[in-house]
């Protein structure tokens, strides 16, 4: 993974100190908090309903051992012992003391971490595939690009007060893990007819009330220009985004009212000129500096089928569920790529102890597991397994309560924090999550429905991706009352769609059976081998909104 | 309101001119609305002139008249509003302006370091602001990751210089 150099680390380190400024600041009423807020949003600095929260980066998701232990201190310290994964990638402590937070960033920077840029108007840290380096079918691993992306946003001069906040994820492959449609830019890493590796960009997608699929800005962009075109389409932004009014400020305004087309035109013209100027040409020696660090482990040359791993799972039911269930083909023989549920049934999505932190860092170095990943659907991944050390990390993750074998099934929930912490929040999620999470807990009934993917918002912001969800969930306030719109149809996958509304909200106590009655109907319609998305696509919504609207 | 540039307490040089208000005899800042409206006899008078574009103000829309101008003022009608920042970036690297560009409004010490490496070069800053916090808001940060109008080397230039060259 990239480690810093002395530029990275003093950068980090003044950063840090720059932020006590502002605080000391703050505390002595030099700064007005609206003074205050934009530079501690800027630093992850959320004031919520009961306390401050801190969101602290992980770029591309990518973390070591050394840092685990660094945010399971962390959670013990200076919070309530837990830390809670987010659907970018990133971890937001609950419970910190503003007095506290430079020291906290502090020892962030020890182990190269910091809270940088993951909020307010700017470019935000930027999230990638997390089977990167591991998928079979990528192009090249995304991160080099991401952390390339990550360096020329940070503290960027001109783009730091932007209309409002701005995300970039990046994938290397066609399968999209990463919710490329749904970023106000994007990167696929693509080939062209000559084999030359290039990107493709999309801008123009989001979530929020207003969801929007992204469209292609440029179709090739090559490896050394893409600074120079991704400034001229913040450009453009920055210029003509809206800053009348916060719920039309996002670039998927801006490109829905000017049109694709227009879009195109006027970042192709932006781009022309950045890029006769020069000074935004990636140097050669700077990109093969990046891509070192993340050359791919030496994979020890090991037969596919392990023995071990084979014999270990005939013989336990537990093991053989989880390993069917939670391991995705790797790139290398003899290796594997398991997700670790953060989602344990009745638990709060993306919630993780400092003792499970700790107890996966002790996992990685005992298994010289380098790495592990946080992904956008708020679970961790062990990239790089050994399939032979399967049976052991299985046994140790299971000690841990990180067995939950349910990845990509219908309890394997994305939920905001909804009203429990937020004060943006109209309603509550966890409880939501945790309610439809219990009803569905048989093992055996999640994988007859198979691929589901339930996403859950507290509010129209959508910071539980309700419009992607296969079942999206939006909670709603009626006169102090929480109601729950049921969404169907949505998709943040390759096959990007947004959902619809099926009808009239629900009530608290009724929304568990709604989703229950319209996965009920799925399975007595569904065809052989069809996924719940594919069986609504073909069905349509009237045989569901039949079924869940019929008792009333 | 004092003025910082280049680094210390100057004159202000310019008197700030409403829309209907006569010219004073030396150097004037105009709206865009009035450098349109009376724009030869404005050129025509041989004293330094300035324009004071508004947030919503391309700097485009001067066109080749910049390079007839001694100052460009810039507004920040609130801190949150970073327009500004692409206005000053444009007129440095793409209009080729070299004259003074000057920050006026509602903006923060923290954005100081930002304005001045998109290429603002003159600060009208509070009454009993201090040219050593002007000094600190620049160095809070010493090295910069990307490219702006200020000409600093990268840090990426700066790995290149430190690395070995081949077969040194």
């Amino acid at each position: 993974m990239y480690r810093y150099d002395e530029f990275d680390a003093r950068f980090v380190a003044e950063r840090v100190e720059q932020f006590r400024y502002q605080v000391e600041r703050r505390l002595s009423g030099e700064l007005t908090e609206d003074e205050f807020k934009p530079l501690r949003l800027m630093n992850g600095l959320y004031l919520q309903l009961h306390a401050y929260m801190l969101r602290i980066a992980v770029p591309y998701g990518t973390l070591s051992a050394r840092q685990l232990r660094t945010l399971a201190h962390i959670a013990r310290r200076y919070d309530k012992g837990y830390g809670h994964f987010t659907t970018r990638q990133n971890i937001q402590f609950n419970w910190p003391k503003l007095v506290d937070v430079p020291d906290i960033l502090a020892e962030l920077a020890t182990v190269e971490m910091h809270a940088l840029q993951t909020s307010g108007n700017c470019i935000r840290n930027v999230t990638a595939d997390h089977f990167a380096g591991a998928a079979e079918d990528e192009i090249e691993d995304p991160r080099i690009i991401a952390e390339i992306v990550r360096q020329w946003s940070t503290l960027h001069p001109e783009f730091s007060y932007l209309p409002r906040k701005f995300k970039i994820a990046v994938s290397g492959t066609e399968a999209d893990r990463a919710a490329l449609r749904f970023h106000d830019v994007a990167i696929q890493i693509v080939r062209n007819g000559d084999g030359e590796v290039g990107y493709r960009v999309y801008a123009g997608g989001g979530m929020g009330r207003t969801p929007y699929i992204s469209h292609v800005v440029g179709d090739f962009v090559a490896r050394s220009d893409i600074l120079a075109f991704l400034e001229a389409v913040m450009r453009v932004y920055n210029q003509s985004g809206r800053r009348d009014n916060i719920y039309k400020a996002r670039i998927k305004i801006l490109v829905s009212a000017l049109g694709p087309e227009e879009m195109r035109r006027q970042v192709a013209h932006e781009f022309d000129e950045i890029r006769s100027t020069g000074t935004l040409q990636l140097p050669q020696e700077e990109i093969d500096r990046i891509a070192a660090y993340f050359e791919p482990p030496d994979f020890e040359q090991q037969y596919d089928v392990c023995d071990i791993f084979e014999t270990a799972r005939a013989d336990d039911p537990e093991l053989r569920a989880w390993s069917e269930i939670n391991l995705a083909r790797h790139r290398a023989s003899g290796y594997a790529i398991a997700t670790i549920s953060l989602k344990p049934i009745g638990g709060v999505p993306g919630d993780c102890s400092h003792e499970q932190l700790d107890g996966l860092a002790a996992l990685m170095d005992d298994f010289q597991l380098a790495e592990i990943r946080v992904s956008h659907e708020q679970n961790l991944v062990l990239p790089h397994v050994r399939k032979r050390d399967l049976p052991a990390i299985f046994t140790r993750l299971r000690a841990l309560g990180l067995a939950t074998p349910n990845a990509g099934l219908i309890t394997d929930i994305i939920a905001c924090p909804g009203l429990d912490y937020c004060d943006l929040a109209n309603a509550r999620a966890i409880p939501i999550a945790q309610r439809i999470s219990e009803r569905f807990a048989t093992i055996a009934r999640q994988r007859d429905i198979g691929e589901l993917k339930i996403k859950i918002s507290g509010c129209i912001n959508a910071c539980g991706h309700h419009h992607a969800g296969h079942i999206g969930i939006l909670g709603v306030d009626k006169k102090g009352v929480e109601y729950y719109q049921l969404i169907l149809g949505g998709s943040g996958a390759e096959d990007a769609s947004i959902g619809e509304i099926l009808g009239p909200a629900f009530g608290e106590h009724e929304i568990v059976d709604a989703v229950e009655g319209v996965v009920e109907l799925y399975l007595e319609r569904r065809q052989p081998g069809e996924r719940f998305l594919d069986a609504y696509r073909r069905l349509g919504p009237e045989p569901f909104k039949e079924r869940v609207y019929a008792a009333h | 309101m004092p003025l910082i540039k280049n680094g210390a307490f100057v004159e202000d040089p310019y008197a700030i001119v409403t829309d209907d208000a006569p010219m004073p005899a030396n150097g004037a800042i105009v709206s865009l609305a009035r450098f349109r409206r009376d724009r030869e006899s404005l050129l025509a008078r041989n004293t330094p002139l300035g324009v004071k574009l508004a947030s919503s103000e391309p700097p485009d829309a001067l066109g080749e008249d910049v390079q007839r101008l001694s100052v460009v003022a810039l507004e920040f009608p609130k801190f949150r509003d970073g327009r500004g920042f692409s206005w000053a970036r444009m007129l440095r690297t793409r209009l080729g302006y070299e004259g003074e560009i000057r920050a006026v409004g509602d903006y923060l010490y923290d954005q100081i370091a930002f304005m001045h490496r998109v290429g603002i070069d003159a600060f009208q800053v509070r009454e009993n602001f201090t040219l050593a916090e002007f000094r600190r808001a620049l160095d809070e940060i010493t090295d910069v990751y990307q490219a702006s109008a200020d000409g600093r080397k990268t840090i990426w230039q700066l790995r290149a210089q430190a690395l070995p060259k081949p077969g040194a």
